[in-house]
């Protein structure tokens, strides 16, 4: 198993946002996570990350047999993890390609492999502009200063396109996207689904799982995972939305 | 007032060993000094309680029994040669005496002679630089004249036999539509402090373009007075870098007037603080005349106790229509400790004008160091490269590799930065 959460308790800014998460999640599966705003979606995926500002107060989160909970932020990466943001940090003074170098060079020192100079990072990473159908001048841009919404998360695909993680985590790529940028994004996404790599799709709509066809479906709510099904579970969802999983559960509890 | 005499009873008493000294009847600058002298008597040495000197004391400064340089001074000669720029022409003052007879680029003159009188805005240190500069380097840049070669000025100060006070000065003559790139480092050497007391003319003609940077990287037991003052005529270029790395005391005094349509300045600035250095910048932009830009971007790096003072002023004259003013001023405090006084000071009066201006302090972007270590970046290295991005908006702009990379060096050298490429 590649990750697999038990019983995950997250605080935020003094509010307890995860009040019990177990999730298991195999190398090549796609999970999407579902569920209203509030539920705690985001905070899944933040706390995964090593986000500071999600304190931990329960539970365990082991990662490749690790204690993925120990690992400071840039250690998770690493180890493979990548989070694609859902409002990605525009960096003024730093280019796309200095950036994403040092990164990869940093994931690489860590992997004992040797360093790229700045000739073969750029040829890999043309190549991926290439593959996911990007302007390779963005490259020379400072990190996502200026981009529009949909060249952000658009840059995030391409970052995880070069630094290959095995969990990739989308939080919310989705939001912000119109129809044309979707489509260009799930193509990304798709090309990077693999046997050796696990996929965290975090959205609130179904219409992302049109493109990224998942191959398990979890639900939200108030902080837990409430159902998990199949992809049909997806379309369901949005046939009723979430007020029927919501009055299931009133229901059940009853 | 007794406690204004006592204090500047060093300076006196040197101003009377002066008068007594043979040569000072033949000197040319006799009357400009005697005049210097009764303007200093009479105004005395700021204090907290005065406006423009609110955040920073100079009674270190003037208490401190500084003297002003006996001539010549004997100084480590390789560590003056350290302080080269690779390629460039080098002139080297010690104590503002000028070294040497340097060989100088085609279309580059140095000559001795009268030099203009400061401004009436000048600090009364701009007057007491009149008193006691030994004579002043004037840079001629040939009309027409298109230097190529970096010129270099290397500014070191000493205290050889007690407490001594440097007094350079600088004037720098670019011709009409001659381009030129002056460097100017202001250094000292030795164990005991130094107080250099600057000041730097520029007068920059029709149509000519001067890059000028000052790079100020002192001891940290140094003090350092400078004003810079300087006026663009018609349609020339003043474009202007202040870089700073240290001393107790740094203050610049930097004031451009822009005097004939057209004339353009940048005024840009990097200082960089740590210990218990204060770092006092005060700018004014005048706009004297109409359709002139400017520009003014200065970035503050303070660690340590550092604690510096921005005041960035903008006259627009009556007649100056049509003026284009952008100032911004950002510091980045790296310790709770560092402390800014910030202020931008426009005084308007045309009326068909833009001036913009924004101060920004704060800490490093914690949504940005966030980011950074996501992607697998540590937290050393993510510090280190959004470091050099703040910085990088000043430096950048440096035309001279050769500068640029001292820039670069010098503030990885105070901030204990990883070095990069």
């Amino acid at each position: 198993m590649l990750l697999e959460i038990k019983d995950l308790r997250v605080r935020a800014e003094d509010k307890e946002i995860l009040k019990g998460l177990t999730l298991s999640v195999n190398a090549g599966e796609v999970h999407a996570i579902m569920g209203p705003n509030g539920s705690g979606k985001s905070t899944l995926a933040r706390a995964l990350s090593g986000h500071p500002g999600y304190e931990v107060t329960g539970g365990s989160v082991t990662y490749k047999g690790q204690d993925l909970l120990a690992m400071d932020p840039e250690v998770r990466a690493a180890e493979g993890v990548f989070m694609a943001f859902q409002y990605p940090v525009e960096i003024a003074g730093i280019n796309n390609s200095y950036f994403l170098r040092a990164a990869l060079n940093a994931i690489r020192k860590h992997r004992g492999e040797e360093e790229l100079d700045a000739m073969e990072f750029v040829q890999l990473a043309q190549a991926k502009a290439r593959q996911l159908e990007m302007d390779p001048a963005m490259l020379k841009r400072s990190v996502n200063e200026g981009f529009s919404g949909g060249e952000k998360k658009r840059n995030e695909i391409f970052q995880m396109a070069v630094l290959e993680p095995q969990l990739a985590i989308l939080d919310e790529t989705d939001s912000g996207l119109d129809i044309d940028a979707l489509r260009i994004v799930s193509a990304g996404v798709n090309s990077l689904r693999s046997k050796d790599r696990a996929m965290l799709v975090v959205t609130h709509y179904q219409r992302l799982l049109n493109y990224i066809v998942p191959d398990f479906v979890h639900v939200l709510t108030d902080g837990r995972i409430v159902r998990s099904g199949g992809k049909e579970l997806a379309l369901e969802l949005e046939e009723k939305g979430y007020g029927w999983i919501e009055s299931g559960l009133a229901g059940a509890r009853a | 007032m007794a406690t204004v005499a006592e204090r500047q009873s060093t300076f006196t008493a040197a101003f009377d060993a002066l008068r007594r000294d043979a040569a000072f009847a033949a000197d040319p600058a006799r009357n400009a000094r005697e005049a210097a002298f009764a303007r200093v008597t009479d105004r005395g040495f700021p204090s907290t309680r005065d406006e423009e000197w609110r955040f920073t004391s100079v009674a270190p400064i003037v208490q401190g029994g500084f003297a002003p340089a006996a001539r010549p001074a004997a100084i480590d000669r390789a560590a003056a040669d350290g302080l080269a720029i690779p390629g460039a022409t080098q002139l080297l003052l010690v104590n503002g005496q000028l070294q040497g007879t340097p060989a100088l680029p085609a279309g580059v003159s140095l000559r001795h002679g009268d030099i203009p009188a400061v401004p009436s805005v000048a600090t009364v240190f701009a007057d007491l630089n009149t008193v006691f500069h030994p004579h002043a380097v004037i840079l001629e840049i040939a009309p027409r004249a298109v230097v190529d070669a970096v010129l270099h000025i290397i500014h070191v100060a000493v205290s050889a036999d007690g407490p001594t006070m440097a007094s350079p000065r600088l004037v720098i003559n670019a011709g009409e539509q001659s381009q030129a790139t002056v460097i100017e480092t202001y250094a000292d050497l030795g164990t005991r402090p130094a107080f250099t007391n600057a000041v730097t003319q520029v007068n920059v003609g029709g149509g000519a373009i001067l890059h000028h940077v000052k790079i100020e990287r002192g001891q940290a037991s140094a003090f350092h007075l400078a004003s810079t003052f300087a006026h663009v005529e018609r349609a020339g270029t003043f474009d202007s870098r202040a870089l700073t790395f240290g001393g107790r005391i740094v203050r610049n005094d930097i004031v451009a007037t822009l005097d004939g349509e057209g004339a353009t300045c940048t005024l840009d600035g990097l200082y960089v603080g740590t210990g218990e250095t204060l770092i006092d910048t005060h700018t004014t932009i005048d706009h004297a005349k109409a359709h002139c830009p400017s520009h003014e971007v200065y970035k503050g790096i303070l660690g340590g106790r550092a604690r510096a003072v921005f005041n960035g002023k903008i006259i627009v004259r009556q007649d100056a229509q049509k003026t284009d003013a952008k100032q911004t001023n950002k510091a980045l405090l790296l310790t709770d400790d560092a402390q800014i006084n910030t202020k931008p000071q426009l005084e308007i009066f045309a009326d068909d004008v833009k001036c913009t201006h924004g101060a920004a302090i704060g800490q490093l972007d914690e949504d940005a160091m966030f980011y950074m270590r996501a992607r697998g970046i540590d937290v050393d290295a993510a510090r280190n490269m959004l470091i050099h991005a703040f910085a990088g908006q000043v430096l950048d702009g440096i035309q001279s590799d050769a500068v640029r990379d001292l820039a670069v060096r010098l503030m990885e050298e105070k901030l204990n930065l990883a070095h990069q490429v």
